[in-house]
């Protein structure tokens, strides 16, 4: 190994390297190509095959025909890029007794999502905001037991909630399954506002308080705008929470309203006659593709969001 | 708001006194958070007392009162259906809990090692925790397909013996269910480890360095250790909803073959609402509910230090 004295003094005693500048800085650069590097990058390209080579499948097997399929090559691309599955899918293929595809599915998951995400979300923004600013007796205990509850496995509570949205009128219905969402979401999101309300200074507070502000004006006019981060992540957890959501929309959203999820699960495993495998993906990618768009597009964000509903306590 | 001078004459002490403040003191905030507290008052621990509750009744296809003692549970103990199940949750949640943070730690070293690409190899991993678990069980299920899927592919393309029926094959189909749960968890575990590792101070990396230790042996003794916060966070989501597998299950193998891949949840759903035998489901989930009490409570005595102290 070269003495680094050695060399700064043969440096240092070059009288042009130093006019133009030129004298070497720093730690001498390592060659890119190592075989630790190698091993790295081999490890991980191997990783990330298994991740997309079921997205791969999908998509190549959707745009196939069904001879095609029956020859029995999932890695080979199609012969020839047809859209007759997407096309099925999306309108003909049967889900039970109907057989209108997934657009009416579509329709209903956005018609539970959109109100599902605007009303958890307000809901527990102010909880939140409450729990940070305007602590009462009893406060802390209820947000304990809240975040305690969200551990109990849903199968717990899914009959009694038959019981009540039945007492409510609204069992089987968009509302119905609304409601359970909010309900569900109230913990981590309460959670993650409360966090990061915490976090804001309290003198701002204060100073609305001060100017005669109430509980409501504060919220609207000091709270509110700048919460947009938060509000983001909160939006991108709960799209993508609702719209997977399987469960809830199988026991209360009624037959008429089943969202996207339970539609697909139906047109692949409730099939009479042979399945048509290349309908069963192109139903399963339009399924999947409102959250990953959301995924895609929100990117670091949605690392943030889905770490914060991680962080406990 | 009520008249002010009437509500000053009124007492201040004791229980009038505590009503008072309780109408009066911070109307507002209490109004907002009214659904929060009906929600833990009727939902968390109304539902679920009531279900423990009619667990110990005769309810067949609607609830009923007549009081049946444990006879709900010994039935359950005594299905094969269930005990099945309860095995079967027990192997998939040990495996899928080790290797999904095995995997999930190891790839955010990797990752950490100052990679080129590093988001495009984030957002690959990660991309399948965005989608619901049916559309992870319809996919796998496709490729693990006998016929036409990897295994029928691999054999049209000469490799004869190639096999991979797992998902036919009661003994196996666990491990094939498995394959489909890390695909969808790990890349979520991976961004938590990532974090985490990230948080550690560079001056340890150097300390470690000049003291010449081997890094494998940094990461496993000093690296890990600091990362104890993070990993309890992450065992207890992968746990949480291990405990709660159902979609990937419905999507993937629907149960079978046969009871083979049966786990608690679809239990009490196909109890609770297909076969009309709400008792049943109602001792199953509060099974479950147990099984998540005895790893919860620990957990949070440890965390929390007992009552009355926040983290």
């Amino acid at each position: 190994m070269s003495n680094p004295t050695m060399i700064s003094a043969t440096v240092a005693t070059d009288p042009v390297a130093d006019d133009l500048d030129l004298k070497a800085r720093g730690p001498k650069p390592k060659p890119f190509f190592t075989p630790k590097r190698i091993v790295l990058y081999s490890i991980l390209v191997v990783a990330c095959l298994y991740y997309l080579f079921p997205l791969y499948v999908m998509v190549m097997t959707s745009f196939k025909t069904m001879p095609e399929i029956r020859f029995g090559n999932i890695f080979a691309p199609p012969l020839e890029i047809t859209f007759d599955a997407w096309v099925k899918a999306w309108s003909t293929a049967c889900t039970g007794l109907n057989c209108n595809g997934l657009s009416p599915g579509f329709w209903n998951s956005v018609k539970i999502t959109v109100p599902g995400v605007i009303i958890s979300i307000l809901v527990a923004s102010v909880n939140g905001y409450g729990l940070v600013n305007w602590k009462f007796k009893g406060s802390e205990v209820f947000f304990s037991i809240l975040i305690f509850g969200s551990f109990i496995p849903y199968q717990v509570m899914l009959y009694p909630l038959v019981m009540i949205t039945r007492e409510l009128g609204i069992f089987g219905s968009l509302p119905g399954v609304i409601f359970i969402h909010t309900i569900f979401g109230m913990p981590i999101l309460t959670l993650l506002f409360r966090n990061y309300f915490a976090s804001l200074p309290e003198e701002l507070f204060k100073a609305a308080r001060v100017d005669g502000a109430g509980f409501w004006r504060i919220y609207f006019e000091v709270m509110l705008p700048m919460s947009l981060p938060i509000f983001v992540v909160a939006l991108i957890l709960q799209v993508t929470g609702i719209w997977n959501d399987f469960l809830f929309g199988v026991v209360y959203a009624g037959t008429q309203n089943y969202p996207m999820t339970v539609q697909l699960n139906n047109i692949v495993n409730s099939a009479q006659g042979s399945p048509e495998y290349n309908v069963n993906m192109a139903a399963t990618i339009l399924t999947g593709l409102v959250p990953l768009i959301v995924y895609f597009v929100s990117g670091r964000l949605f690392v943030r969001g889905v770490a914060a509903g991680a962080v406990k306590g | 708001m009520a008249n002010a001078e009437a509500l000053s004459s009124l007492p201040r002490r004791g229980v009038a006194g505590w009503l008072r403040n309780l109408v009066t003191r911070n109307v507002s905030a209490k109004i907002a958070a009214l659904p929060m507290i009906v929600t833990v008052l009727v939902v968390f621990i109304g539902c679920t007392g009531w279900t423990i509750w009619y667990s110990f009744t005769d309810s067949g296809l609607l609830p009923s009162n007549e009081f049946v003692g444990f006879a709900q549970y010994e039935r359950l103990f005594r299905t094969s259906r269930w005990n099945v199940s309860v095995w079967n949750l027990i192997i998939y949640g040990s495996f899928s809990l080790v290797f999904t943070l095995t995997i999930g730690f190891v790839l955010a070293v990797l990752i950490d090692q100052k990679v080129r690409l590093e988001s495009a190899f984030r957002t690959i991993m990660l991309y399948p925790f965005a989608l619901s678990f049916i559309v992870t069980g319809l996919v796998w299920q496709w490729i693990m397909n006998p016929t036409l899927g990897l295994q029928g592919t691999m054999r049209n393309l000469g490799w004869e013996s190639f096999t991979f029926d797992w998902i036919t094959d009661p003994d196996m189909v666990l491990y094939a269910m498995l394959i489909a749960g890390l695909w969808q968890g790990t890349g979520f575990v991976m961004v938590l480890m990532l974090a985490g590792l990230r948080s550690i101070d560079d001056e340890i990396w150097k300390a470690a360095r000049v003291d010449g230790i081997p890094p494998w042996r940094a990461y496993l003794f000093i690296i890990l250790p600091m990362m104890r916060g993070v990993f309890v966070t992450a065992v207890v989501l992968v746990g949480a909803g291990i405990v709660r597998l159902y979609d990937l299950v419905v999507a993937l193998t629907g149960g079978g073959p046969g009871i083979a891949s049966e786990v608690p949840a679809t239990y009490v759903y196909d109890y609770m609402f297909t076969a009309g035998n709400i008792g049943q489901g109602l001792a199953a989930s509060t099974m479950m509910l147990v099984t998540v009490l005895i790893i919860i409570v620990p957990w949070a005595y440890l965390e929390f230090g007992g009552k009355g102290r926040k983290s």
